[in-house]
């Protein structure tokens, strides 16, 4: 046991630390530019935005060092005190704090307001990392699954309850390092099917050629090739998967041949080929006894149900101006004034910046006030306009570059607890910059959630300056043993 | 620790996926920025100037349909800092009657983002706000001298009679707060402020429209965008039909012109407000335009506060005009019936304790008691319910029965009237008296004196004529409130619900006697209005401010009301000396239209009297 003689400042990983301060005075500048106006006086304005934001940043570095004070083993322990504080803060939150433009997730201490849910994300990053490291622990086991799953949902239904649902969904970004831990991939990919079935079921929803409703068909059609993708790769029967591929095509063939003299509805021929699918892959575990078949079989089943049940979950699940964000990204509707407004004045913006941009400080599109909370949720416009696709793909790089480092780190701990932390990290990270720039270039639904260290304000950058800070507390101390 | 090289693979899964998002992201803005360059013509040549349209305001009417309240265009003085160049500051000062100093005052102010935080020098910002159509003229033809400035019109309000301005209330520009609150309002907007005007805000404002112009980089503009598809046209406020009759209102202020009090008259059927006048007034008018200011801070100075809406928000003892209550609560306890009869010695006397009461007949019944107002008679109704041991096992326990009768007759809680800043008034409970008295172990006679309006109970004018309202109705009262329609929409439920109190409805035929005796062979014979039958109940309520106030409550005609009244005028002296005329005019002036010539007397005495004089407060 041997950890107060070695020097934390020797082990930092600067390569971090230098990353880190790019980004925040990037930052820095680009709020300057966001927010300037050509009679401002300086970048240090104190009542200026860019001024205040050089106060945070100050005392973020000010953070930083505490932190580095702190002895790598508290965070561990300290985990679970602070997780059930925090979720005890996240619930009165709920209760006391004003309702600023319909959400209540701000607490307001005389001068100074906090957001919770910002601070919940490391609290609830170290609360897995002591969950994973507990002896014994391995995911697959139903018991530990469920309350690894908790120890994410918990949290994120509080911050739904306070009406912040784009904080919230930040939590869902903790999949990967569950994947990371030993979930199946099968997880991820039905995900990611689920995703893809939800945007081609919406965007096509309505749309009918001949007697068929285009979503469903196509994706019925979607549902049968992942079939015969998980038995090819997943169960590893080539022969099986080879045949389901030539019924598919034979099938697809005679409907498209008798629909030239009698109209098919393509739905029901995809209903009736998923279910021929099905109904072969029981044979084949009947015949092989083989208990992955019936697997891919309940998967392909609860894809159909999912199908059928993305009109309601639209329609009767989701609030209408959520519906309109999503269908904006998915360029179904036009909607000038509000998501959509918005959104055509940030591509608007980012498009007018060409090759090398319009210069520091020189971008009209921004400065005119047209593109809607330019310094915090659409600060990367100002980047876009005024630096160009150079500048912007140079931030860009910058974000991929710390992800990436921030990956080797957690690989590189020896301690579960640190490499979960550590992939917490790089999870909440890629989440806010993914989300954050498709939302800006039109990629995405908004989601009002900020560009880690760019966006204006004291909560949000102290949150990941904080969540980075202790990462790098644990791997100075990473040769340490306990 | 476990190594388990299969997972450590899934490093390049996750940091794969990732890199290939961010490479679409790549993708992506290199089409946005570099391929496409119709994104570059869009923002070099067309940007958006959003302007707001305005819809006009609700207008509102009182309930024979009379226009009271209407808009009157205005017109605000706009500047764009970037567009503007030198000029001739000198000149424009002189068109707008403002000194050198305040222009660059103002020009400092607008610039100044710790008061102005929107400011950006490429949009619009307010210079000056509701210019007069005079200065609007001189300034319009002049205004190509002044490259950067613009009018914006607007409306303000206009009055068409000077009355009820507790009522009307105002409308003034938009706080940070307001704007904090709902984001529907922008800096410069303007909301209601007190009255019908606050209360309907959401009714009378209508929906702000848009119309998205385009303009060049040097701030031209360019047209409507997309031929104004994307427009949309404001929609104009909901007008409000107030139950407020304009006539019986500025009556009832004529005659209490020179006191300070209220006036509260309802219809009891509906619970419709048909006037309700708060003593001293002012002229809504005063409220309006660029004097607003100045004279609002007039008004929150001078000591007789008519900005105070005495009708709703003062809490006065009721006085005697409480005692129908004792008597209600009488009956619905069996305590007394129509014909028991208390005996009054010059007073109510227990032991040493003695509560004065006037010469009259001994002992009397429930109806001659209500119209020579007897003190002693509701003393010993209330302290006999309240120390009925047979029916509650303590003190208190009479004592919150008491109580709740009073809650469920509209005292104690807000009435929930249609308008800002309702007092509640006050009815104890046993656990306040607990605390006063420091002990449980008080004593009814301890606190009798509530049982005649005197002591710890407090009630806003609007109560007390609540209380008239449920007598007239023969036990029920509708939530008094001042709008009757709103255009295009219904009124709330609560406003159309008749509330019960706990006391049965054969109870207060009795009560009805008793204030019609009042009339006829009582406390109220001034009150009488020829040809018309009235009931009625004095108060005069001792307080700490000086002489004692003067209080009326009644309703006219008994057998089909049609309007119910409380009047209270501060310092005035004995119930019958100013609340009873002041009342029974007010009721005659509405039921028949005019003054009977042998009141006219009366009316002429009520109008000319001053009794702010006997008033404390001195300016």
């Amino acid at each position: 046991m041997r950890s107060r003689d070695i020097n934390v400042w020797r082990n930092l990983d600067w390569w971090i630390v230098a990353l880190y301060t790019v980004l925040v005075f990037a930052g820095w500048v680009s709020i300057y530019a966001a927010s300037y106006n050509f009679d401002d006086v300086s970048i240090v304005d104190m009542a200026s935005r860019s001024g205040k934001q050089l106060m945070w940043i100050t005392l973020a570095f000010g953070l930083g060092a505490m932190i580095m004070m702190i002895d790598a083993r508290s965070f561990e322990t300290l985990a679970p005190l602070m997780y059930f504080v925090m979720l005890g803060v996240l619930l009165l939150t709920i209760f006391i704090a004003p309702d600023v433009k319909g959400s209540r997730s701000w607490l307001v201490l005389g001068p100074v307001s906090i957001q919770p849910a910002e601070f919940g994300k490391f609290v609830c990053a170290l609360m897995l990392g002591y969950l994973f490291n507990t002896y014994n622990f391995i995911l697959t086991k139903p018991k530990n699954f469920i309350k690894a799953v908790l120890i994410v949902l918990i949290p994120f239904g509080l911050i739904v309850m306070q009406r912040e649902t784009g904080s919230a969904l930040v939590y869902l970004s903790f999949v990967l390092v569950f994947y990371r831990e030993g979930m199946s991939g099968l997880v991820m990919i039905a995900g990611l099917c689920a995703i893809l079935f939800f945007v081609i079921g919406v965007k096509y929803g309505n749309e009918i050629v001949g007697i068929t409703e285009l979503g469903p068909a196509v994706v019925l059609q979607m549902i049968l090739l992942v079939l015969i993708g998980m038995v090819y790769f997943f169960v590893k029967n080539r022969a099986a998967a080879r045949n389901m591929l030539i019924g598919m095509a034979a099938m697809l063939g005679i409907a498209f041949l008798i629909d030239k003299w009698i109209p098919l509805d393509f739905v029901y021929v995809g209903l009736f080929m998923c279910g021929a699918a099905v109904v072969y892959l029981v044979l084949l575990y009947l015949q092989l006894r083989y208990a992955k078949y019936l697997i891919v079989g309940g998967f392909s089943i609860a894809f159909m149900i999912f199908l059928f049940s993305v009109d309601y979950a639209f329609n009767d699940v989701l609030e209408p101006h959520q519906q309109i964000r999503i269908k904006v990204a998915l360029g179904m509707e036009d909607d000038p004034r509000g998501a959509g407004y918005n959104v055509n004045q940030a591509k608007i913006a980012i498009g007018s910046g060409g090759l090398t941009g319009k210069g520091l400080l020189n971008g009209t599109q921004t400065k005119l006030k047209y593109v809607p909370e330019q310094d915090t949720d659409f600060i990367f416009c100002t980047i876009g306009e005024e630096e160009g696709f150079v500048g912007s793909v140079f931030v860009l790089i910058l974000f991929l570059i710390l992800i990436m480092r921030l990956i080797h780190l957690a690989e590189r701990q020896r301690s579960i607890f640190a490499r979960v932390y550590g992939y917490c990290v790089v999870s909440v990270f890629a989440m806010h910059v993914l989300i954050n720039v498709g939302m800006v270039i039109g990629l995405c639904p908004v989601i009002g959630i900020p560009l880690p260290f760019f966006s204006y304000g004291g909560s949000g950058l102290w949150s990941f300056s904080i969540l980075l800070f202790i990462f790098l507390r644990l791997d100075a101390s990473r040769m340490e043993s306990y | 620790m476990r190594k388990n090289y299969e997972l450590e693979k899934r490093q390049y899964i996750i940091g794969g996926g990732i890199a290939l998002i961010i490479l679409i992201y790549v993708i992506r803005l290199f089409t946005l920025q570099v391929l496409d360059s119709d994104y570059k013509k869009f923002a070099d040549s067309n940007a958006f100037l959003k302007k707001t349209l305005y819809p006009s305001r609700g207008m509102i009417y009182d309930r024979n349909g009379e226009l009271l309240v209407y808009n009157q265009p205005a017109y605000d003085l706009m500047m764009v800092m970037r567009e503007v160049k030198p000029f001739d500051t000198l000149d424009l000062c002189n068109t707008l009657n403002i000194s050198k100093e305040q222009f660059d005052k103002r020009i400092q102010d607008i610039k100044n983002r710790r008061l102005n935080p929107g400011y950006s020098s490429y949009t619009p910002q307010t210079f000056l706000n509701q210019l007069s159509g005079k200065d609007y003229g001189l300034l319009q033809e002049k205004l190509f001298k002044f490259p950067g400035f613009y009018i914006q019109n607007r409306t303000i309000r206009q009055y068409n009679y000077f009355t009820a301005p507790h009522i009307l209330g105002n409308i003034r520009e938009v706080s940070r707060r307001d704007i904090e609150k709902d984001d529907y309002y922008q800096r410069g907007d303007y909301t209601g402020d007190l009255g019908v005007e606050k209360s309907y805000e959401s009714y009378l404002r209508g929906q702000k429209g848009i119309e998205i112009l385009l303009r060049d980089a040097h701030g031209r503009l360019k047209g409507r965008y997309e031929d104004g598809a994307f427009d949309e046209a404001p929609v104009s406020g909901k007008n409000l039909k107030l139950s407020i009759d304009v006539e019986l209102q500025q009556y009832a202020e004529l005659l209490m012109q020179n006191k300070i009090g209220a006036v509260v008259a309802i219809e009891p059927e509906t619970g419709e407000i048909l006037a309700m006048v708060s003593s001293p007034s002012y002229n809504p008018a005063e409220l309006v335009g660029r004097e607003r200011g100045k004279n609002y801070l007039k008004l929150t100075k001078d000591p007789y506060k008519p900005l105070y809406d005495r009708a709703i928000s003062a809490a006065y003892p009721p006085g005697s005009t409480f005692k129908p209550t004792q008597g209600l609560i009488g009956l619905q306890e069996g305590i007394i019936d129509a014909n028991t009869a208390i005996g009054c010695s010059n007073g109510y006397v227990v032991g040493k304790f003695r509560l004065g009461c006037h010469p009259h007949p001994s002992p009397l019944g429930l109806v001659p008691s209500l119209a020579t107002s007897c003190n002693a008679y509701f003393c010993a109704v209330f302290r006999m319910m309240v120390d009925n041991r047979k029916k509650y096992s303590t003190i208190q326990e009479g004592f919150d029965q008491w109580k709740d009768y009073l809650v469920s007759m509209g005292y104690g809680y807000k009435t929930g009237i249609d308008l800002p800043s309702e007092s509640r008034g006050f009815i104890p409970n046993s656990n306040y008296y607990n605390k006063v008295f420091k002990t449980d172990r008080w004593k009814s006679l301890n606190v009798v004196s509530i049982s005649i309006g005197q002591g710890e109970v407090l009630s806003t004018p609007l109560q007390i004529a609540n209380l008239s309202a449920t007598i007239a109705n023969r036990g029920y009262y509708v939530t008094p409130h001042v709008v009757k329609e709103i255009q295009d929409t219904l009124l709330p439920e609560e406003f159309v619900k008749k509330h019960y109190p706990m006391v049965d409805r054969k109870h207060y035929e009795t009560i009805v006697d008793g204030m019609a005796m009042a009339v006829t062979g009582g406390t109220c014979r001034i009150g009488a209005i020829p040809g018309i039958t009235v009931a009625g109940k004095t108060g005069t309520a001792q307080n700490p401010h000086g002489k004692d106030h003067s209080a009326f409550m009644g309703f006219a005609p008994i057998e089909n009301p049609k309007i119910a009244i409380a009047v209270y005028v501060e310092n005035a002296g004995f119930g019958a000396t100013y609340a009873v005329p002041i009342g029974s005019l007010v009721m005659e002036k509405y039921l028949n239209g005019s003054i009977a010539p042998e009141r006219l007397w009366l009316e002429d005495r009520m109008v000319n009297a001053n009794t702010m004089i006997f008033s404390n407060i001195r300016k």
